[in-house]
């Protein structure tokens, strides 16, 4: 559903963007000819006549763009995962441009390799230093080729800690990026240790006396998304999801069948408003209607008030309370 | 917050210590064929086996309360949290039914067994998973008991042993059962910062959300002869990777050769083995 209307909304802007630039070229000539003799006036007749034709044409495909988006007003957990893995969503190189500051990336977990699933640094945030870390995916195939899809190895957990690490001991808060499908379930990565690499980084992160705040921009699955994800704040884009694996996975185990992908997203609670009704996020950030790749820059409009509200109220707490706050956050689950 | 509740005395009921779906019972109930080998043998050599196939040495699944039988000091069991029910936090479509087939088959009430008892005199705080219920898997009340447990151990100051098993997330139960990742392995954290031993001990299988959370957080890391031990299970790996796992992988020895396993120790040894490290962390 959500696929047809976004194809219908795409055709439409582009239709709208050739409009708009064949009036403009007209509209110059118009303005040119204002001011001239009769004669030009009058060859600029047709003109004007088509131009008015074009603008009334432009408003009327905008409305019709308008209808089709308000039909996204109320998305189906399918249609929110489909949006949630969109292509051209926002991913973390375009979030730390879009909120940051002075970026310094940091490679590799300096003991065996570089994963580049895994994305971070330190950068300003409203001019604080932070430590910034997420999944890359990429945006095109050759990208999500290169990063392996957003599926972490152990490398790429132990590359996080170790930016986390630093961000402890220099009392920077730490922000996290979630989109991924999982840990990588490789044989290498089996015999790095995935299951102790995660498990460390959910060891050590209940520890940090700095701010953690996770953002689930895309989707977050399964052990591969908490492993960077335990935060005193979780806040999840609008249409993002989050779960303990993915729906197809989810109805292949439980029946057998990945087809059945669609009842399993309305039976996962795996939805941003979900799941703060279960307590696990602590702010649905608004996205433009039809999804966040329709307009970067009122997602980091949204995203940037919101994290900087929530760290604003983390930075009043002593160091042992931020810590006590992310452990209780856990905690009382169950 | 911790209950103490009553002793149950040993030797309990072995009636459901042979998981039917390793080894077949034979119609003559005093012997059993191994699933593994088919071979017969007396039921009793089964037991004074602890329930290895005496013929091919092939581990059969034991409850978790025969587990504690054979480490804990006589009358030294106590349960905690035993009244602790399942939950079923999504109202998840056939859920409740599901989990009372299993309460009836297994007599449990969830997948996890929480206990404190001494082991040669020594005071510890025992967790052990049953595999036979739901797989060992990770619900809300499984996390809960756990945590529990480890925070008694803290609190206590008792060695905390642990007995993973379990096939991972509890479906049922979704988000809620991943969080209870990042809650156990902040408890295990906590007590490691006050100083606690803590023991973890591998049994078949350990996978998904309890080997990347309590199950990998050990000091000394032991495992079972031929556990299956790994995050991704082999049949999603085999469709990742489009190849076939060579022989033994993500199994106990392979772990231990690749860096992740202190020491197999056989079930026969469980208990002295527990023992040694136990004094050998006395002050
Ligand atoms: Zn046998």
């Amino acid at each position: 559903m959500i696929e047809m209307i976004l194809r219908k909304v795409e055709k439409l802007d582009a239709q709208i963007a050739e409009l708009e630039n064949e009036t403009a070229e007209v509209t110059n000539d118009l303005v040119k000819a204002v001011g001239h003799s009769s004669e030009v006036l009058e060859e600029t007749e047709d003109e004007y006549a088509s131009w008015k034709e074009h603008n009334k044409e432009i408003s009327k495909l905008k409305s019709m763009r308008e209808y089709f988006l308000s039909e996204c007003r109320n998305l189906a957990p399918d249609e929110r995962v489909f949006l949630a893995r969109h292509a051209m969503r926002p991913h973390v190189d375009d979030f730390i441009d879009g909120l940051f500051t002075d970026f310094f990336e940091q490679k590799g977990d300096h003991l065996f390799d570089e994963d580049k699933s895994i994305y971070g640094g330190i950068a300003r945030f409203h001019g604080i230093p932070v430590t910034v870390i997420g999944h890359r995916k990429g945006h095109t195939i050759e990208e999500n080729m290169e990063y392996n899809f957003g599926m972490p190895c152990p490398e790429g957990y132990r590359k996080a800690l170790r930016l986390m690490n630093q961000a402890e001991k220099f009392k920077r808060p730490i922000i996290t990026f979630i989109d991924t499908p999982g840990a990588y379930p490789g044989m290498e990565a089996e015999e790095h240790g995935q299951g102790e690499a995660i498990a460390v980084n959910l060891a050590k992160m209940s520890q940090f006396h700095v701010p953690v705040i996770s953002v689930i921009t895309g989707e977050g699955n399964s052990g591969g998304a908490l492993a960077i994800g335990v935060a005193n704040r979780v806040l999840m884009l609008e249409n993002a999801v989050y779960s303990i694996l993915s729906p197809e996975g989810f109805a292949s185990i439980l029946w057998k069948d990945s087809e059945r992908r669609k009842e399993a997203c309305e039976l996962m609670k795996l939805t941003a408003l979900d799941l703060r009704e279960a307590g696990v996020c602590d702010e649905v950030v608004k996205e433009p209607l039809g999804g966040a790749q329709r307009d970067y820059s009122a997602v980091m409009r949204n995203l940037d008030v919101a994290l900087w509200k929530h760290l604003s109220e983390l930075k009043q707490m002593s160091p042992a309370k931020v810590k006590n706050d992310r452990q209780m956050k856990y905690r009382k689950i169950g | 917050m911790v209950s103490l509740t009553n002793t149950i005395s040993f030797p309990i009921d072995f009636r459901k210590d042979i998981d039917e779906e390793i080894v077949k019972k034979d119609k003559e109930p005093v012997f059993v064929t191994c699933k593994t080998c088919k071979r017969r043998s007396l039921k009793k050599d089964w037991k004074d086996n602890y329930y290895v196939c005496p013929n091919c040495g092939k581990y059969s699944t034991i409850s978790a309360y025969y587990r504690l039988s054979l480490i804990l000091d006589p009358r030294s069991f106590k349960e905690l949290n035993a009244n602790m029910k399942a939950s079923d936090p999504m109202e998840f479509p056939e859920y409740k039914e599901k989990l009372q087939k299993q309460k009836k088959e297994t007599g449990l009430e969830e997948a996890a067994v929480t206990a404190t008892g001494k082991i040669g005199g020594h005071k510890v705080t025992v967790i052990v998973l049953d595999s036979r219920f739901f797989m060992g898997s990770m619900s809300t009340i499984v996390g809960e008991k756990v945590t529990r447990a480890v925070e008694y151990a803290t609190k206590k100051k008792t060695p905390l042993i642990i007995f993973s098993a379990s096939g991972g997330a509890r479906m049922q139960e979704g988000i809620y059962s991943l969080m209870q990742m990042a809650k156990t392995a902040a408890a295990v954290e906590e007590f490691n910062a006050s100083g606690g031993l803590y023991i973890s001990y591998l049994t078949h299988p350990t996978t998904g959300g309890v080997t990347a959370s309590f199950a990998s957080l050990g000091d000394i890391t032991l495992a079972e002869p031929g556990a299956l031990i790994g995050f991704a299970g082999p049949r999603v790996i085999e469709q990742t990777i489009h190849k076939k796992l060579p022989k033994g992988f993500q199994r106990s020895e392979y772990l231990e050769s690749h860096g992740f396993v202190d020491k197999i120790v056989p079930r026969s040894e469980m208990r002295e083995t527990l023992l040694k490290l136990i004094e050998l962390h006395q002050a």
